[in-house]
């Protein structure tokens, strides 16, 4: 297959031989998870179960409400001890409303029911299914999976892109999960590809993993509807607007939909999760982890219990040796920072990554000396130099002239900057103040409505009030005049 | 746990400020070594002057300014300036022509606009136009080699002298450049024909043995630091390549039609400063465009203006006029020429997509 090319891009050092090696490990759930009830995009799951409500594995603990949303299930048996407010894996540490499930050790499953042949039911019933097991896009976009396949398929998508290209570096889940389960990941593909009516399948995976191409190519050997593209190692080939570039030359239109390309992209590990769906009955309570990093003791991938906290995924890899300069929740190019080892992971939850100081490369920022290489690099053509100067001085509308909503966070050009400018920071924060003038005009176009309203119906009471008068007057008269008349 | 909350990326490139200033200055180090060799002492004397009062001058700004001084005076852009800066003076220029140069440079060049990053001009080219415009007598007393240890050459009492004392016999040693042979000898209406034979020599051109600034007279020099800069990814071809090209089809074209009025292009690409240049000088990350479309312009405008001024300008020499020019305009291209956005249109609205004829994938 004839490939293109994506811009500029980088080469970080990949550092996925710390565990790109050991063969996924389950891990046990441990004593308490912490489940939260927002996990994807859109609203949050609304709880069905109470405090002090027994649970099996499986069974569902909050369905998803409204058009964008997405169940969550009980990753193991128990007891429900706290539904309420606990710390989100996000920088802020805000509290989001969790679940909190206390194992009983048993780990017994829920009464499951034999399931149907999926390819008997129509696309639209295997979409509701993959809906009902709480599957959301797991490479990180966190959007519910059967909404993305329903309007694709709606959308008249030809090719299902499946992500394997892990460009992240350190990270290594997708690979070992390509490596080991390959053939539960084609299923996946074929499962998805039925609810999108599309005809075929690519299979996008980075040079650099040599395995999991040769395990993936065997897995769909003989099928001519799926097949391995291999691409070219750099960083971001994983992200959606460049897996679609690298594929077929075209760009997802600003503003637009990738499915607009006539592309759909999904993660290795979204796929999988719906063969464990749809022919296990295995809703989305658990996925592959990347527990890695200088300061962690033994690096490795888990197969571990969505709301198991960082905590406990350190100390199940033998904890963390040294001091930690920076813990991170997915890889060092786009992960969050988490401000307490007391956050759960989630089903979105790529890797955990504790950096030692050498490796988290704390420097101190120099002025910019314009070499233009945050230009070079910069996947979408923007200017990234120009923008954070921009937004430095809170001039957003120069940020927004210079493409700011196009910036898709890739951490490409504060990867290269010599003079070690987190221009990153700079564009969320002209993002967050973005969003907060908008809020504000809406408050003020809102607010002036109101009071237009509140004018128009005085001035209409006032009118009314006039004409009542008026009518008085003119019934006084007329009742006057009546009455001379009588008298005369 | 000591924990940093910045947003991502966690991780970096292996590079700094320091280290960009530090591989240029050891790819501009063989030409220097050259002109030091070619010009001995004195070239050394005015070398280590101009270098000192940039970094004295870089020092003095930044306490004067309430900056640290350590980290930005060892970020290597001061040193950097003195050496670019020295390179491109007559190599037996008294000693206050350095020490003015490199004054001027860091302070009106750099210094007032903010420092680091933020000068308008390339500190050592603006230093260059200001001595050239003020001392051009100075500034354009011109010597043939005097390699260091041969005969006629000044021990290292006699090139202190020269620096701080001045030439004893300007008169004995110093000569015109070719370009400024050139420039009188047609001012005279001579042709080509007869000005050249016995005076331009390419091979001898290319090879440095001949009469120029400090650190320009070697050209194949210039071009292996050039070279090895752009292997490394400091530079982009974009300027260099504009620039020398234009010079070139210029000079091709112009001599295709008069052959005795302008001279061919090999003159043009191997005398004066012009390597030196479209390498060293126009490549200046701070007063260069930092678009590839916009490299292109401004290289091209160097180019075109190194001809103009050489051809019909008032000086036989055009590469510092040039780059300042140009600099001056780099604001104005970078506001103009932009990359294309991903998924927009040049103007910047939304791009419909042209969905092939065949799927994906069944294009062989």
């Amino acid at each position: 297959m004839k490939l293109f090319d994506f811009w500029g891009g980088v080469h970080p050092a990949g550092q996925k031989h710390l565990s790109a090696d050991q063969p996924i490990r389950i891990m046990p759930p441990p004593a308490r998870l912490h489940i939260p009830l927002q996990q994807h995009t859109g609203l949050p799951a609304l709880a069905v179960v109470k405090v002090g409500d027994s649970v099996l594995k499986g069974q569902l603990l909050a369905q998803g409400q409204g058009a964008v949303s997405a169940s969550v299930h009980a990753p193991t048996s128990g007891v429900i001890t706290a539904i309420g407010d606990f710390t989100a894996p996000h920088v802020s540490g805000l509290p989001l409303p969790t679940v909190t499930l206390d194992s009983d050790g048993e780990d017994r499953w829920l009464e499951r029911e034999p399931l149907p042949d999926p390819f008997a039911l129509e696309p639209e019933q295997v979409a509701a299914q993959i809906a009902e097991a709480g599957i959301v896009g797991m490479g990180g976009a966190n959007f519910p999976a059967a909404l993305k396949l329903n309007k694709a398929r709606q959308a008249k998508v030809h090719t299902l892109a499946v992500n394997g290209a892990e460009c992240e570096p350190y990270m290594t889940c997708d690979d070992r999960l390509m490596r080991e389960r390959a053939a539960g990941i084609v299923d996946g593909v074929r499962l998805m590809l039925y609810a999108l009516q599309a005809p075929q399948a690519v299979i996008a995976i980075e040079d650099n993993k040599p395995e999991a191409i040769a395990s993936m190519s065997a897995a769909c050997h003989g099928d001519p509807q799926i097949r391995v593209v291999v691409v070219p190692s750099r960083y971001p080939a994983g992200s959606a607007k460049q897996l679609i570039q690298l594929l077929t030359g075209l760009e997802t239109p600003a503003g637009g939909r990738g499915t607009d390309t006539g592309i759909l992209v999904h993660n290795v590990g979204t796929a999988y999760a719906v063969h464990r769906a749809l022919r296990q009955a295995h809703p989305l309570i658990s996925r592959i982890v990347t527990i890695t990093g200088g300061a962690v003791a033994e690096p490795q991938n888990l197969e571990a219990p969505i709301g198991a906290l960082v905590e406990d995924l350190l100390a199940f890899c033998g904890g963390v040796t040294g001091e930690v300069a920076k813990l991170l929740m997915g890889g060092p190019m786009m992960g969050q920072p988490l401000p307490t080892w007391q956050t759960p992971m989630v089903k979105g939850t790529n890797g955990i990554l504790a950096l030692t100081a050498a490796e988290a490369q704390l420097t101190t920022p120099s002025p910019c000396i314009r070499c233009g290489r945050c230009v070079e690099v910069c996947p979408m053509g923007l200017m990234p130099l120009e923008m954070s100067k921009r937004a430095r001085c809170d001039d957003l509308d120069g940020a927004l002239d210079f493409g700011l909503i196009d910036c898709i966070s890739c951490g490409s050009c504060a990867y290269a900057c010599p003079s070690h400018i987190p221009l990153v920071q700079y564009f969320e924060y002209a993002r967050g103040v973005l969003e907060a003038r908008e809020r504000a005009e809406q408050k003020s176009k809102e607010t002036r409505r109101l009071l237009d309203q509140r004018q128009a119906r005085l001035a209409r009471a006032e009118q009314a009030k006039a004409e009542a008068a008026a009518r008085r007057q003119a019934e006084k008269r007329q009742a006057k005049a009546a009455k001379a008349g009588a008298a005369a | 746990m000591n924990l940093h909350l910045p947003s991502a990326p966690h991780t970096h490139a292996p590079d700094s400020v320091p280290r960009i200033m530090g591989l240029v200055l050891l790819a501009v180090a063989p030409a220097t070594l050259y002109g030091l060799i070619l010009f001995g002492w004195p070239a050394l004397s005015l070398l280590l002057v101009t270098v000192l009062t940039c970094l004295l001058c870089e020092a003095a700004c930044l306490s004067i300014a309430g900056r640290p001084v350590k980290p930005f005076l060892w970020d290597g852009s001061a040193l950097l300036t003195g050496v670019l800066l020295a390179v491109s003076l007559p190599p037996w220029a008294p000693w206050w022509i350095g020490a003015l140069g490199g004054f001027f440079a860091i302070v009106i060049g750099k210094q007032v606009f903010g420092g680091v990053g933020q000068n308008l001009f390339n500190p050592a080219m603006l230093a260059r136009v200001a001595l050239l415009v003020s001392f051009p007598v100075e500034m354009t007393t011109w010597l043939g080699p005097h390699p260091l240890f041969s005969s006629h050459a000044p021990g290292l009492f006699d090139g202190l002298a020269i620096t701080f004392n001045g030439i004893p016999d300007v008169d004995g040693v110093s000569g015109a450049t070719i370009l400024g042979h050139v420039r009188t000898q047609l001012g005279m209406n001579h042709s080509l024909s007869q000005i050249l034979p016995g005076h331009f020599q390419p091979g001898a051109a290319v090879l440095g043995w001949t009469g120029g600034s400090l650190g320009e007279t070697a050209e194949w020099l210039a071009l292996l630091g050039g070279g090895w800069l752009l292997w490394r990814r400091v530079i982009t071809w974009q300027i260099p390549v504009a620039m020398l090209t234009t010079v070139a089809l210029l000079a091709g074209g112009f001599h295709l039609l008069n052959p005795d009025r302008f001279a061919d292009p090999a003159l043009h690409l191997l005398s004066g400063g012009l390597m030196l240049g479209a390498f060293f000088f126009a490549t200046d990350p701070v007063t260069s465009p930092t678009t590839p479309i916009g490299q292109l312009v401004f290289g091209a405008g160097c180019g075109a203006l190194v001809y103009i001024i050489r051809t019909w300008g008032g000086y036989p020499e055009g590469v510092a006029f040039a780059v300042v020019l140009m600099n001056a305009a780099t604001p104005l291209i970078d506001h103009y020429l932009r990359p294309r956005i991903y998924g927009r249109t040049w103007g910047g609205q939304s791009r419909p997509v042209k969905r092939p004829p065949t799927r994906p994938g069944e294009s062989q």
